[in-house]
């Protein structure tokens, strides 16, 4: 039974124990001196002058600095994006979740002359408690107006606190996931380290000009 | 002299950390020996195919990335091909393409895991799996690039799949790939040889041929007892035509043969991946929403397709009456069938050889119950 196979095991045991560990540390990581100094911007004896408290800290191995979990942009995070401006309340993607957990209720706003008449939102409320981030909302979503968020950290010891309403889903960061919004991949936009505020860029077409609207709304009548 | 013994039931499972899941066993041993072995399922059952029956078509792609959670991307294409049969869609080549990629890397994951737990079961704690996980990460994240989740996919849609992919992930597949090769080639070194291995493996639970295709076996678990039968090869869908691969078999039928088959088709996946990859052509990855709407309602009648899923042929049967729900879906489950063999593999056998061939049989709880 004895041969060679084992050393040969053991070889690749030991190749792997000097490999550099592939373990993701989340939410924080622990860092020596050198490593808070960078943190925070400075070289460590800047930082061992000014934080003499966290050096020690540091150079205890205490330390810690928040790390940002590596993702892709199509990522198909839990904290929707909404932009109220885009959405006339078609209840597509209502229709659309599998799991029916967007509630909408709409009432009639206002009467623009141009535009018609147009719906406001009185009711958005997702039931992340019972999402399972398939997209199939985004997807359905006509107007670009939901899309999946890129932040996943929205957990809670209630099960009632995991329901999105319309307020919070207004005044969410507005950091779009690319999941089916080629027009973020397109220009090359990255949901970690920017924001789409406007909501006339977070459309599928472009935004139209001023000679356009003046074509379409003068012109063509 | 020898000891005098008395059976002993014992029961196995649920919550044991060996089953792989929620699945029980009953076993009788006589000493060491296994003499009565009765399996229990149902414990994960969620009801996917009553479910279905009130989902839309593209909704019940959410459902099949559940029944078989290691390798959601089969579920996908096999469900998917099903609909496109039932409903005479005619999908889009490069979305054809890019879902026989998915694939092709979801087999590989499968099969990792498969291999890894393997060894788990066999007592090498951590080490391999470990490694093997290692790499199935690496292609998990490949699945996140590429469609923004790692384990629940939910990619393909009637006619292709839902969105192209990034151009970061071409050079990402081609660095996976490479690693995919090497990760395979320190496995082999460190298993294929391990003179412990051997004397564990070789020669447990075996199964003749015969059996196997008695029972509608198929998978690895078939091919490592010499049975060339591939559904890749034999009734190809998609675009396996255009691609060449050997089909990997072993004649011993024992555990090892069954690890040894699942390590080289996930070398023989990282080949497909290759041609497929060198044959991709550019253009639309879905039929427009003229042809194939979102709500798809296929004419009355019924349609069953199959792939070679990872564990074997994964088939799914649809039935319509013209409505936007499927009248019913049956799911030929490879786990489920694979494990009907389990008292004729286990009677006879070694105490310590039961998880070592039940992790053999590479079955996934999610796919058994459903
Ligand atoms: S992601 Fe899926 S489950 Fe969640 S709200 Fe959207 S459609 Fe429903
Ligand atoms: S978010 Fe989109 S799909 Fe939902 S109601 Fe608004 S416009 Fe319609």
């Amino acid at each position: 039974m004895i041969g060679l196979g084992l050393p040969r095991g053991f070889l690749v045991t030991l190749k792997n124990f000097v490999r550099p560990a592939v373990t993701e540390q989340y939410p924080d990581r622990h860092v020596g001196l050198l490593g808070a100094a960078k943190e925070a911007g400075m070289n460590p004896f800047q930082f061992l002058i000014k934080n003499p408290g966290n050096s020690l800290k540091a150079i205890a191995g205490l330390a810690t600095v928040p790390v940002a979990v590596k993702q892709s942009p199509r990522f198909r995070g839990n904290e929707f994006t909404f932009y109220e401006d885009r959405c006339t309340v078609c209840a597509s993607c209502a229709k659309y979740c599998p799991l029916g957990i967007i509630e909408i209720v709409s009432v009639p706003g206002k009467i623009d002359a141009q535009e018609g008449e147009s719906y406001k939102i009185e009711v958005f409320d997702i039931d992340i408690g019972r999402c399972m981030f398939c997209g199939l909302c985004v997807e359905a979503c006509p107007y670009d107006a939901l899309h999946m968020g890129t932040k996943f950290e929205r957990s809670s010891y209630i099960r009632n606190d995991l329901v999105i309403s319309k307020d919070e889903l207004f005044a969410a960061e507005k950091r779009p996931s690319s999941f089916y919004r080629p027009q973020f991949e397109e220009t090359g936009f990255d949901p970690f380290s920017e924001e789409v505020t406007d909501y006339h860029d977070a459309g599928r077409h472009e935004r139209p000009t001023d000679e356009d609207l003046k074509r379409k709304w003068v012109d063509e009548r | 002299m020898a000891i005098k013994t008395q059976p002993v039931t014992v029961n196995l499972g649920p919550q044991h950390p060996s089953t792989h899941g929620v699945f029980r066993m009953r076993v009788m041993f006589d000493g060491e020996e296994i003499v009565d072995v009765e399996p229990i399922f149902g414990y994960l059952h969620r009801g996917s195919e009553k479910l279905a029956e009130e989902r839309t078509y593209t909704q019940i792609v959410t459902l099949t990335d559940r029944m078989d959670y290691v390798s959601s991307m089969l579920n996908n294409q096999a469900y998917i091909l099903a609909v496109e049969k039932l409903a005479g869609i005619e999908p889009s080549p490069r979305g054809v393409w890019l879902r026989m990629i998915a694939s092709e890397l979801q087999r590989i994951a499968s099969h990792l895991v498969a291999t890894g737990f393997l060894l788990q079961d066999l007592g090498a704690l951590g080490t391999p799996l470990i490694y093997a996980m290692r790499e199935r990460e690496n292609i998990l994240d490949l699945f996140e690039i590429i469609c923004g989740a790692r384990i629940t996919n939910s990619y393909l849609r009637p006619g292709g799949v839902f969105m192209d992919a990034p151009q970061e992930f071409w050079p990402a597949l081609d660095r996976g790939l490479s690693d995919i090769v090497n990760t395979l080639d320190e496995l082999e070194e460190y298993l294929s040889g391990n003179e412990i291995v051997f004397s564990r493996t070789k020669g447990t639970a075996v199964l003749s041929p015969e059996l196997l295709i008695n029972a509608s076996i198929t998978g690895p678990m078939l091919r490592a007892s010499g049975v060339d039968w591939d559904l890749r090869h034999r009734n190809p869908y998609d675009y396996y035509e255009k691609i060449k691969f050997e089909r990997k078999l072993h004649t011993a039928s024992d555990n090892y043969a069954r690890y040894w088959v699942r390590v080289q088709e996930a070398r023989e996946s990282v080949k497909i991946i290759r041609q497929c990859i060198d044959q991709i052509e550019p253009g639309p990855v879905r039929p427009s929403f003229d042809d194939v709407p979102r709500l798809l309602r296929p004419p009355a009648g019924d349609a069953y397709a199959a792939i070679e899923g990872s564990k074997g042929e994964l088939g799914f049967y649809l039935v319509s009456d013209g409505g936007i729900a499927p009248y019913r879906m049956h799911v030929r489950s490879s786990s489920l069938i694979n494990l009907t063999l389990l008292r004729d593999m286990l009677i006879g056998g070694q105490f310590g050889d039961l998880f070592v061939t039940f992790g053999s049989v590479d079955l996934n709880m999610g796919e058994v119950d459903r």
